[in-house]
């Protein structure tokens, strides 16, 4: 070692990704705070107003506290059995729409055009809030779960078949040469290389869209797709904040119970 | 058996992978093509079975020319082709039997692969080679359930379960330790040789090539520059190949060159 070691540094930061200058950094973080405090700023306040709804919310507290699950039961029962109706079809009909319509919009199965088709389809779904597309089939139908039933399935749609399209694009694509090189064809390839990739997460989101389906069932209700969540509305609508705090904790403990049903299900799965 | 004549591919970005590349292998020859990163190793075997689409050339197998016929005709010829992979491409979640048996779907008809009626023959073809490859007893196991070594050995059933005319290799043991490596290239040389298939095997592994392929090719930068018997790879050739390097030499490798100002001025930006 005849060379001098140089003096190398003993201090190192992160390099700045974007914005490489310090004052531009500034101006960015300031502009953006000072936008929030005037966007805040906008929202004026009626105090009075406040005050009289905090009474109304104390009832509605009270209400919770006290729920009252017998003077309305039948009403309840009779909006429950509609809801987890309307959740299971929606779910297994939108399921099964969604499988076709899913491996049509994965890039590495399908040809251009039906990609695009099948990506639109997922798009226009995915685009119209579920209490939106509620209100144009209660329209359409009527009151009662059919229209509910069906916004849900459309819903669900958009959801399982988007997911279930990125899915298939990240399967491995040496399984899936190694299947076309022994001469299968397009659904031997389908069936042998993809459905054993993507078939675990298939299961993970139907249950998962089960659950949401039943969430979603009490929104749409109050726009008069039938349900718990009419029977929630009525409540509201009538002042009984006990039977309303019982519908809610009901809804809360079904749900919970889907989440852990569908986790612990999932776990067996992989 | 299998003949490569003017075999060409250049890929949409125009980058060339394989220039007019030509090349016969005769039944129960073993051929290694060796060559470093991006030579066109795994091209050239991708081509023969298109996986990788040629842009010009032909690829007779028998009186075959595979880069002309059509889409039908592919998925029949592609069944005489057994391919085994880099890192086994095996079908991870299904068993080892579905593996073994999805050599077979180019043979049967769709309903009858999705029901898992495979046709007795082929089952018992299946359990037959299982057998040969020393896998018998973990026919019911998931894929993934299997050593890296065990899971090629199923690999090569796979290949050999659509009873080919040719076998593509490609980086057989690239994931596997020295020892498994050599047994799985022992078992690929005895099945060609029971089986008189002639194979094109790409590997990386110099020694490993030289101790068990019949003949070497080596590629460089998509061109054969290199085509002959193993023993006639010395450096000079093993540098037309690769590029300059001491071969020969084990030692330390010497400290790399550099250039004091340029660390000089390196450093002054570092303080910036």
């Amino acid at each position: 070692m005849n060379e001098a070691t140089p003096a190398y540094p003993t201090h190192w930061r992160r390099p700045a990704r974007m914005l490489h200058d310090r004052r531009w950094r500034w101006l960015v973080q300031a502009s953006v705070l000072a936008y929030l405090v005037l966007a805040l700023g906008s929202f004026d306040v009626e105090w009075a107003r406040v005050m009289e709804g905090l009474s109304r919310a104390q009832r509605f507290a009270h209400g919770f506290l006290q729920p009252d699950f017998t003077s309305r039961w039948s009403d309840i029962r009779q909006g429950l059995i509609e809801s987890l109706t309307m959740t299971l079809t929606a779910t297994v009909v939108g399921v099964a729409i969604s499988v076709p319509i899913g491996i049509g919009a994965a890039r590495n199965l399908v040809s251009a055009w039906i990609y695009r088709c099948c990506r639109a389809i997922i798009a226009v779904s995915r685009s119209l809030q579920e209490i939106i597309v509620a209100i144009f089939l209660v329209a359409m139908f009527g009151f009662g779960p059919l229209a509910g039933f069906a916004t849900l399935s459309f819903a669900s749609i958009g959801f399982i078949a988007k997911l279930l399209a990125d899915d298939i694009e990240e399967a491995d694509p040496r399984q899936v040469e190694a299947i076309r090189a022994t001469g299968a064809g397009w659904w031997q390839v389908l069936h042998y290389a993809i459905q054993p990739q993507v078939m675990p997460r298939l299961i993970g989101l139907s249950l998962y869209r089960l659950d949401i389906n039943f969430r979603e069932s009490a929104v749409i209700g109050i726009v008069g797709a039938g349900g718990i969540g009419a029977t929630l509305n009525t409540a509201i609508d009538r002042y009984e904040y006990g039977s309303a705090g019982a519908i809610l904790l009901i809804v809360i403990a079904i749900v919970m119970v889907a989440e852990y049903g569908s986790s612990y299900l999932r776990r067996f799965l992989q | 058996m299998l003949e490569l004549q003017r075999l060409t591919k250049t890929y949409a970005t125009g980058d060339t992978a394989l220039r007019e590349v030509s090349l016969a292998v005769p039944r129960g020859q073993v051929v290694g093509l060796i060559g470093p990163s991006g030579a066109g190793k795994s091209t050239l075997i991708r081509c023969i079975n298109r996986l990788v689409a040629p842009s010009g050339g032909r690829i007779l197998l028998g009186d075959v020319d595979l880069a002309a016929v059509g889409r039908a005709e592919l998925r029949r010829q592609r069944r005489r082709i057994g391919m085994i992979f880099q890192e086994y491409a095996l079908v991870e979640r299904l068993t080892v039997m579905e593996n073994v048996l999805s050599g077979r779907l180019g043979y049967v008809p769709f309903w009858r692969s999705f029901t898992r009626r495979f046709p007795g023959r082929d089952i018992e073809n299946a359990y037959r080679l299982l057998d040969r490859v020393g896998l018998l007893a973990h026919a019911d196991k998931r894929a993934d359930a299997l050593s890296g070594g065990q899971r090629q050995r199923v690999g090569i059933a796979r290949a050999l379960a659509q009873e080919p005319a040719l076998l593509l290799v490609d980086e057989p043991t690239a994931s596997l330790d020295p020892k498994t490596s050599r047994q799985i290239m022992r078992l690929i040389l005895e099945v060609c040789e029971e089986r008189d298939l002639p194979a094109i095997v790409n590997i990386h592994d110099v020694p490993l090539a030289q101790q068990f392929m019949h003949r070497l090719v080596g590629l460089h930068a998509g061109e054969v520059v290199f085509d002959g018997a193993t023993t006639a790879l010395d450096e000079t050739v093993l540098a037309t190949i690769y590029g300059a390097e001491d071969w020969a030499s084990s030692g330390r490798e010497p400290a790399p060159e550099r250039e004091s100002e340029d660390t000089e001025r390196h450093l002054a930006e570092v303080g910036r």
